[in-house]
């Protein structure tokens, strides 16, 4: 039996950089197929090849025995090859029903037929277990939602290969097992999973073969239940492993006596629907772990500490003094920064170049009357991108041409070259691969150790257990626990976050 | 760990970048050469100045326009608040508002003061679009409709004719055989470009139109720049509203700045400025709108007729857009 896919000798350059060379990858009918690799090694790019995204340089594709050429993602769609991106591409203010239906929708004697869409948009969501208001705006739910959305727009088209460009890293852990089973209800039907994780767990939970890729190649292909973890990993990093003695992060060990005075305090804080009680503190040198399930409220209780929303109740106080940002300047102004979840949204300007992204914040006071000092900047500039160790042809770089975790970095930059106080991370590893997450994971801690306050929001429990030194743990919009480094075991954190009630799935529109 | 030795070999050469960038500069030399060609008296010091001086209004327009379309937004204001600076300082210079004995004391104050009350009503613009969200393209609308009425409203509808040689040497004079218009051009454009390239507000601008969360993120004024950024947008515009009437000799609220919002548009789109924000050049909009007037005159002097020119100079945006877009995708 031929293949359902294969890609041969692909070849891919930016701005003459290389991002694919003599890449190969081929999938057989009804089988889900992982694709893993570090950031920069390729993956979206042989996706965004393969759905007519990007135009390839040289390489053959066929696709059910043909040779397949599309110019967009529309065409390849329409030929059976489904994507759902890593950022979600839906259109937030029309409804669900349009955003599932879109590109092919009922007509009745020339017109809508809304009631026959409705139901369809219905049915699908209906095989993930999903009842919705098929009528809202999609971007009155939270992500998990959209996520499914988005499948359900794919399975809708009736694709014969879905690509799922990591699809689970905004799902809760019921999510996720609802999505495996959509995955393997594909399967049944003979449907292609093409499935890209930076979750090794999830791989041998869906997977049936992997493909691992590094610097633009393909290094191997196999069969998921012939490789263990190890391989995995060290064929990803191209080198042996050497934490293998429990450490799943590279933070390491923490010396208490780094750990000052407490430098933020935030009682009872609330707003809207979202959070309704938090209170914790940070303290110089210290890292402290925000924990909880997706929707638990500790990305908006971030954004008051940074005076992006304004708090109903509750009060702070920053270095001794009450704390009442009413914009990020404040925030800023007061020796904080803030690394958002959603890089693409709310971090890179993408347009700007490296050097620019990186001074957004530092320009102002490193300005004489209002001029830039491009010396000044380019120094600071060379030395993040040497110290950080990011990955780009020069400070002049577009950063919309680098890969999730140089761009990562890049932010990290943006916040370290004003010397701040406090730092905000949301999610600072996520969508980011194993060995640029090791180095931010290092990076944080050095600083920590230098006497920066750390607040770390994050969904990997070993990312909180073994990088924090306080871990708060809310849930449904309450702090409701606080444990000390030793005490912050997976177990202990999981049933603080699970106690009471169940991660829900239908959140009430925000 | 840093990687820049994986610096191209050799860098592939790609058309549609190229075009972007030094399409509008390619585009104006070619007409050049062809007119040198074909249309007779072409190489001449006055056939340059008509050129220049027709462009002049445009450019001081397009300037402002470009810092707003660089934000991420459009000002369709501009021909109705040329109208209003341009209905305004006649009044006050012929003294019908309150007289002012001394002719120069008289053209100073109404120049300030038509071009500050143009700077005022962009102002107006940028606060509903900071202080209430409205999107440009509404918000803008309102002076669009209202800037003119409001002008016609000062002059009760009539025309305003004059000859104060004090006043029109911003229009009709010269300073060592060039035109004083196109001085003022000059200035306007070599700042303009100097604070988007060099200085913190024009980096701001870029990083507001290329992604406006993530530069309210990162402490940028955002409020305060559009607000700064549309009171521009309206001095120029009643800068170059003075400009038209000290040519004309006479003001007419129904005619000075007409379908100017559109010309500016064109020019911004034309030099190669994102009209979604996010990358914005001022030379290129110079050079944009240099090609624009440059296609008209070629047609009109070859026996086109107008008309005809309008059609051609759409087709030419079109054509910019379409490589700008290519540009982004490759």
């Amino acid at each position: 039996m031929t293949a359902l896919l294969s890609m041969t000798g692909i070849d891919k350059r930016f701005a003459g950089i290389p991002a694919l060379s003599e890449a190969s990858f081929s999938v057989q009918h009804g089988e889900v197929h992982a694709l893993i690799g570090q950031n920069g090694a390729g993956k979206s790019t042989l996706i965004k090849v393969l759905t007519g995204y990007h135009k390839r340089d040289s390489g053959e594709v066929t696709f059910e025995g043909k040779p397949f050429e599309v110019s967009s993602p529309q065409q390849a769609q329409a030929s059976g090859i489904s994507t759902i991106y890593q950022e979600i591409n839906l259109v937030p203010y029309r409804s669900i029903t349009e955003n599932i239906c879109l590109g092919r929708e009922a007509r009745r004697y020339g017109l809508l037929d809304w009631r026959r869409m409705h139901k369809e948009a219905e049915a699908l969501l209906q095989r993930f277990n999903v009842r919705l208001d098929v009528r809202r705006p999609l971007m009155e739910f939270n992500t998990a939602t959209q996520q499914m959305v988005a499948i359900a727009r794919a399975i809708g088209f009736s694709a014969k290969l879905v690509i799922m460009d990591e699809p689970t890293s905004s799902l809760d852990e019921r999510e996720v097992s609802v999505l495996f089973d959509v995955i393997r209800q594909l399967k049944n039907e003979g449907v292609s999973v093409v499935f890209v994780s930076h979750k090794l767990d999830e791989l041998y939970a869906v997977c049936d073969r992997v493909t691992i890729m590094r610097d633009g190649r393909t290094i191997t292909t196999a069969a998921m239940n012939e490789i263990d973890k190890i391989s995995l990993v060290s064929s990803m990093l191209g080198r042996s492993i050497e934490r293998t003695d429990g450490h799943a992060t590279a933070f390491g060990d923490r010396d208490k006596k780094n750990i000052g005075k407490v430098l933020l305090a935030a009682d009872n804080l609330a707003v809207n629907q979202s959070v309704q009680d938090v209170t914790f503190n940070v303290r110089s040198g210290e890292i402290a772990g925000f924990a909880g399930l997706l929707g638990a409220g500790r990305t908006e209780t971030a954004r008051m500490v940074f005076g992006i929303d304004r708090p109903s109740a509750g009060s702070m106080q920053f270095n001794g003094k009450a704390y009442d940002p009413r914009k990020p300047a404040d925030a800023i102004a007061a020796g904080m920064g803030f690394c958002t979840e959603d890089r693409k949204s709310e971090g890179i300007v993408p347009e700007m170049s490296v050097s620019e992204n990186m001074m957004l914040a530092l320009m102002p006071k490193l300005a004489k009357s209002g001029i830039i000092d491009e010396k000044a900047q380019r120094e600071i500039v060379e030395k993040f991108i040497r110290q950080l160790g990011i990955k780009c042809s020069g400070p002049d770089q577009k950063v919309r041409e680098l890969s999730g975790g140089n761009q990562q970095k890049v932010l990290l930059a943006r916040w370290l070259a004003m010397n701040p106080r406090l730092l905000i991370l949301d999610e600072p590893t996520r969508g980011i691969d194993v060995g640029a997450k090791g180095e931010i994971q290092s990076l944080v801690k050095s600083l920590a150790d230098q006497g920066l306050a750390v607040l770390m929001i994050s969904s990997e429990l070993e990312e909180v257990t073994e990088g924090a030194d306080r871990v708060f743990v809310l849930r449904e919009g309450v702090s409701v626990a606080e444990f000390d480094r030793d005490q912050a075991t997976e177990e202990a954190l999981m049933s603080a976050m699970a106690e009471g009630s169940a991660p829900r799935i239908e959140e009430t529109p925000a | 760990m840093t990687d820049l030795t994986a610096q191209p070999k050799q860098r592939l050469f790609d058309p549609f970048e190229f075009l972007a960038r030094y399409g509008t500069l390619i585009a104006l030399a070619l007409l050049i050469v062809f007119n040198l060609i074909f249309t007779r008296n072409f190489a001449s010091m006055q056939t340059v100045n008509v050129n220049l001086t027709q462009v002049c209004t445009i450019v001081i327009v397009a300037v402002g326009m470009t810092l707003v379309i660089g934000t991420g937004g459009i000002d369709l204001s501009v021909g109705s608040l040329m109208a209003i600076s341009g209905a305004l300082a006649p009044m006050i210079f012929l003294g019908k508002i309150l007289p002012i004995g001394n002719i120069y004391l008289a053209v100073a104050a109404a120049m300030i003061i038509a071009v500050l009350i143009a700077g005022i009503f962009g102002l107006f613009n940028g606060w509903l679009i900071a202080r209430f969200r409205i999107q440009p393209i509404v918000a803008t609308l309102v002076l669009f409709i209202a800037g003119r009425g409001i002008a016609q409203v000062m002059t009760n509808g009539n025309l305003q004719t004059f000859r104060v040689p004090e006043f029109q040497f911003i229009g009709l004079g010269r300073i060592l055989g060039v035109p004083v218009q196109v001085i003022l051009m000059a200035i306007i454009v070599i700042i303009a470009a100097w604070v988007l390239k060099r200085t913190v507000f024009g980096r701001q601008i870029i990083a507001i139109g290329g992604n406006e969360r993530a530069a309210e993120l990162s402490g940028i004024a955002v409020s305060k720049v559009k607000l700064i950024v549309y009171g521009i947008s309206g001095l120029c515009a009643g800068i170059a509203g003075l400009i038209v009437i000290a040519i004309n000799s006479s003001s007419d609220a129904n005619l000075v700045g007409l379908g100017m919002e559109l010309d500016a548009i064109a020019a911004v789109a034309v030099g190669g400025t994102l009209l979604s924000g996010g990358k914005a050049t001022i030379i290129g909009t110079l050079l944009g709108a240099m090609t624009i007037q440059l296609v008209r005159y070629t047609l009109l002097s070859n026996g086109v007729p107008d008309a005809a020119a309008l059609v051609v100079k759409a087709g030419i945006i079109v054509l910019a857009v379409w490589i700008q877009q290519q540009g982004r995708h490759a």
